[in-house]
């Protein structure tokens, strides 16, 4: 049907957002999502993309100006990473309060002091808690594909969404991917229908002050407060768990390509030990598995996709037979241990898997993560939970302190 | 909008939102502590019987005073910032303390 083309996760990302008819672009360059928007700029200059690109002195613009460009109806689509991220922070918070379909590509990248421009995910990881959707991808095919699904499952709940995948690692490594036909496209994301329209004729206050009770507008209508508000959010967020999954296996049927929803499973189904992780470092240990079974490890890896929503109950049916569970992940929440691992830990309490798990904090800064590392790692956890160290505190990696 | 949410079946308050009303925001006199009182024997429009003056009119951040023959202020929604009594060149208003 497609043929497949060689290319970087930043190229497959402007060709996704290209495919998807953004109508509105608003980027500020930095280390390493800058290609991303600079094919996309391309796109418009030479007519390509019929869209407004609009040039902008920040990050926390550059999200202002798709906030206000959803806000009236538009398609919108941006990228960052890491300190552009988190320059961008207060709007973060406000596209989601808004309820507003964006899609933005977080190219994962180390955040400082010191400075890095190099891959870790601390930078999308500490933006858990603002309301966005935030899918991880592991490979470059799957940023494509994955941006698609996300202007979809976006505009069904009216939520922003945040494709993350790793810098370098496949912002900036070329590899095939399988573009998928525009017309199909078209057929399976249909136009966006916005919640609120700009009418001078009508004019509303959007977005005004909320009181903390429930009180009735000027016409005697009684409205939500601010709590309300955020109850409404937090359901769209459970909504987007079924979305999500339902617009993967529309997308598998139509394209021939399935993701995995919230999750993706390898080599699971008759494992005992379960690899869980996010991102590239999960398809690094795809290797690291094939190289255990050889060696008669019944191991599988369990992929963490959507980070939020968090697949709870995706992630106790995938692991209801672990012996035992180790964690790699590019993040660490201080004080604490890897987000993933706490996050995971936390789904399972209340369930029957009480099992021993490690967790490994791997790949800060860029370091690098091969799959014998990760083999070397999971032989050293599998010993030491056969002596009976179960729950030790997060490793780290590779670090050589 | 109601039609689009009607075709989405969705809730109309997705986001929060408001028409602009008098009283949107409540019944912001209830905030007063303070109230502004006109003396119509010192008002410079009153004593004249013609559009003068009506410096308190120009300077209300809320636009609750009425410019006329005598000037009215719309209780339920003056906040007793004072500004019109700290501007009024004749001294005709005064702040006083609300009963309540």
């Amino acid at each position: 049907m497609s043929e497949a083309v060689i290319m970087t996760g930043n190229s497959a990302a402007a060709l996704a957002a290209k495919l998807c008819r953004v109508q509105v672009i608003a980027a500020y360059p930095i280390t390493p999502q800058t290609s991303v928007t600079e094919t996309l700029s391309n796109y418009v200059e030479s007519g390509e993309l019929k869209a407004e690109y609009v040039r902008v002195e920040s990050e926390h613009s550059a999200l202002t100006v798709c906030i206000s460009a959803a806000t009236v109806g538009a398609r919108v689509f941006t990228s960052t990473s890491s300190h552009g991220l988190l320059y961008m922070h207060e709007q973060v918070h406000w596209a989601a309060g808004a309820r507003l379909p964006i899609v933005m590509c977080c190219v994962n990248r180390g955040v400082g002091a010191p400075w890095t421009i190099f891959n870790d995910q601390q930078d999308s990881i500490s933006q858990r808690d603002t309301g966005w959707i935030q899918l991880y991808c592991r490979d470059n095919q799957e940023i494509i594909d994955t941006i698609i699904h996300a202007y979809k499952i976006a505009q069904q709940v009216y939520l922003p969404v945040m494709v993350c995948y790793d810098g370098f690692v496949l912002s900036h490594t070329m590899m095939p991917v399988v573009v998928p036909p525009a017309e199909l496209v078209d057929e399976f994301l249909p136009p966006y229908v916005p919640h609120t329209f700009l009418d001078s004729d009508n004019p509303y206050n959007i977005n005004p002050v909320l009181f903390p009770w429930r009180r009735p507008d000027a016409q005697g209508v009684l409205r939500d407060g601010y709590m309300e508000m955020r109850y409404k959010l937090n359901a769209a967020m459970d909504e987007a768990r079924g979305v999500i999954q339902v617009t993967n296996g529309e997308f598998a049927q139509r394209f021939g390509r399935d993701h995995g929803g919230l999750i993706w499973e390898y080599e699971s189904a008759a494992a005992e030990i379960f690899v869980v992780a996010i991102g590239s470092i999960a398809n690094e240990a795809t290797i690291a598995i094939d190289t255990l079974r050889r060696e008669g490890v019944k191991i599988g890896l369990v992929g963490v996709r959507s980070f939020r929503p968090f697949p709870k109950q995706e992630l106790r049916a995938a692991l209801a037979k672990a012996k035992s569970i180790v964690v790699f992940e590019k993040a660490i929440s201080y004080g604490h241990e890897g987000a993933l691992a706490c996050e995971l830990k936390a789904a399972l309490y209340g369930s029957n898997i009480r099992v021993p798990l490690h967790s490994y904090v791997a790949g800060l800064g860029g370091r690098d993560v091969n799959a014998s590392e990760l083999a070397a790692a999971l032989r050293d956890s599998l010993e030491q939970i056969a002596a009976g160290i179960c729950e030790p505190p997060s490793y780290w990696l590779n670090c050589r302190v | 909008m109601e039609e689009t949410n009607k075709l989405l079946d969705r809730d109309e308050n997705i986001c929060a939102m408001s028409k602009p009303a008098p009283g949107e925001a409540g019944r912001t006199g209830d905030w007063r502590d303070l109230k502004p009182v006109i003396d119509d024997r010192k008002c410079v429009p009153v004593i004249r019987n013609k559009p003068s003056c009506f410096l308190c009119w120009l300077y209300c951040p809320e636009g609750v005073v009425s410019a006329g023959f005598p000037i009215k202020i719309d209780y339920d929604y003056c906040k007793g910032c004072g500004i019109c009594a700290e501007e009024c060149p004749a001294k005709a208003i005064s702040m006083v303390e609300e009963d309540k």
